[in-house]
C-alpha cells in the first residue's frame, strides 16, 4: 500500500470522481441559475461555490442572504445543515491510511461531499491522500464551471422562465425526498413532522415573527429528534 | 461588505463541520440516539426548507401549487435531480405563458 505510485493512486482518484464531476455540473447550473435569479454577479456566485462546496448549504445560504438574514442565522442553519459531514469526516478519519499528516487531513476535509464521501466509502482498502485528491478535483472543478455557467446564462432569459425558474431549487429538494420516504416510513415521519413546523412559524401569529432561518433549526432538530427517538438506527447499516 | 461576510460566514461554517472530525477525533459516535438523528437531519432540513415555501417560490401560487404536483410525481417515479428540475420548470413556464 504504501509503496504505491503516488501519480498512480491520483489517476485511480480522477476516474472515480469523473462521474460525480459530471453530475455536478448540472446541479451547479441551477445553483448559478438561482443566485442569479435572485440578484447575485455570476462572480459572486463563483466564490460562493469555490469556497463552499456543497449543494443544499449554498441553496439554503442564498436563500438567507436574499432574506438579509443575520450572521448568528446564517452561521446556524449551515451548521445545522452541513452536520452530516461530521458524521462523514469521522467515518472517513477511520478509513484514511495512517502516515497522512494532519496538513493533508485538513485539504482532504474540504472535498467531503455526500458523493465523494459515498465513493470513498465503497474502496475497500484505505484510502490514500492521492487517491482523495484525485477523487475530489473533477468535482471541485464540475462544481465552479456549472456555477459560473448558469449564473451568466441566466440573465439572458426571458422573465417568465426567470420566474419559473425560482421553483428549480424546491423541485430538485422533493426529487431528493420523495425517493427516501418510499423506502423509509420513518423518514416520511421525520419529513411530515419538518413540514408541519415549518408551517407553523410560516403561518401562527406571533410564532411567524420567528426568522426563517431559525424556524428551519426548530423544526429540523424536533422532527429529526423525535425520529431518532421513534426509530433509532441500527449500528452501521 | 454584507455578502462578503456572509458567503465568508458560510465557507468557514461549512469547512469546520468537514475538518474537526477528520483532524482531532480519533473514537466513533458511540450513542445510537445521536447516530440516528444526524441520520435523519438532511431529510428533515429538506422538508422544512421547501414546505410551504415552495408555494411562493414563483409569482402565481397556483402555478407553484401545478409546479410541486409534477416535482411530487416525478419524484415518485425515482426520476433524476436533474429531470425532475427541469420539467418543473417547464411545466411553470408554461403556465405563466398560457393560462
Amino acid at each position: 500500500m504504501k509503496n504505491k505510485c503516488y501519480k498512480g493512486e491520483y489517476k485511480r482518484g480522477i476516474k472515480k470522481g469523473l462521474p460525480i464531476g459530471l453530475g455536478y455540473l448540472y446541479v451547479s447550473i441551477a445553483f448559478g441559475m438561482m443566485a442569479a435569479t435572485g440578484g447575485m454577479s455570476p462572480l459572486n456566485a463563483l466564490i460562493i461555490s469555490m469556497t463552499n462546496l456543497t449543494s443544499a448549504g449554498q441553496f439554503a445560504g442564498i436563500g438567507l442572504i436574499f432574506n438579509g438574514a443575520t450572521y448568528i442565522e446564517i452561521a446556524l442553519t449551515i451548521f445545522i445543515i452541513n452536520i452530516r459531514y461530521f458524521l462523514m469526516s469521522f467515518s472517513l478519519s477511520q478509513k484514511l491510511s495512517a502516515n497522512v499528516s494532519t496538513l493533508k487531513k485538513a485539504i482532504i476535509a474540504f472535498g467531503i461531499t455526500d458523493e465523494v464521501f459515498t465513493m470513498a466509502s465503497l474502496e475497500k482498502e484505505e484510502l490514500s491522500y492521492e487517491f482523495m485528491l484525485g477523487l475530489i478535483t473533477l468535482p471541485y472543478i464540475g462544481w465552479a464551471i456549472g456555477t459560473y455557467l448558469g449564473a451568466a446564462t441566466t440573465t439572458l432569459l426571458p422573465g417568465s422562465m426567470q420566474d419559473a425558474l425560482g421553483i428549480a431549487l424546491y423541485a430538485m429538494f422533493i426529487a431528493l425526498i420523495v425517493p427516501a420516504i418510499r423506502q423509509s416510513r420513518a423518514i416520511l415521519l421525520t419529513v411530515l413532522i419538518a413540514v408541519c413546523f415549518s408551517c407553523i412559524f410560516k403561518y401562527v401569529p406571533y410564532l411567524n415573527n420567528i426568522s426563517s432561518g431559525f424556524a428551519i433549526i426548530i423544526a429540523t432538530v424536533i422532527a429529526a429528534g423525535t425520529a431518532a427517538y421513534l426509530f433509532p438506527i441500527k449500528e452501521e447499516s | 461588505m454584507y455578502l462578503f461576510i456572509a458567503i465568508l460566514v458560510m465557507a468557514v461554517v461549512t469547512y469546520l463541520t468537514r475538518v474537526v472530525p477528520i483532524v482531532f477525533f480519533n473514537k466513533k459516535i458511540q450513542s445510537v440516539y445521536i447516530q440516528s438523528f444526524l441520520h435523519y437531519v438532511p431529510f428533515a432540513v429538506l422538508g422544512a426548507m421547501t414546505f410551504p415555501h415552495i408555494f411562493y417560490a414563483t409569482n402565481n401560487m397556483l402555478y407553484a401549487g401545478i409546479g410541486t404536483l409534477a416535482a411530487l410525481i416525478l419524484g415518485y417515479f425515482g426520476r433524476s435531480l436533474l429531470s425532475v428540475a427541469v420539467i418543473t420548470v417547464g411545466v411553470v413556464y408554461c403556465c405563466n405563458l398560457f393560462l
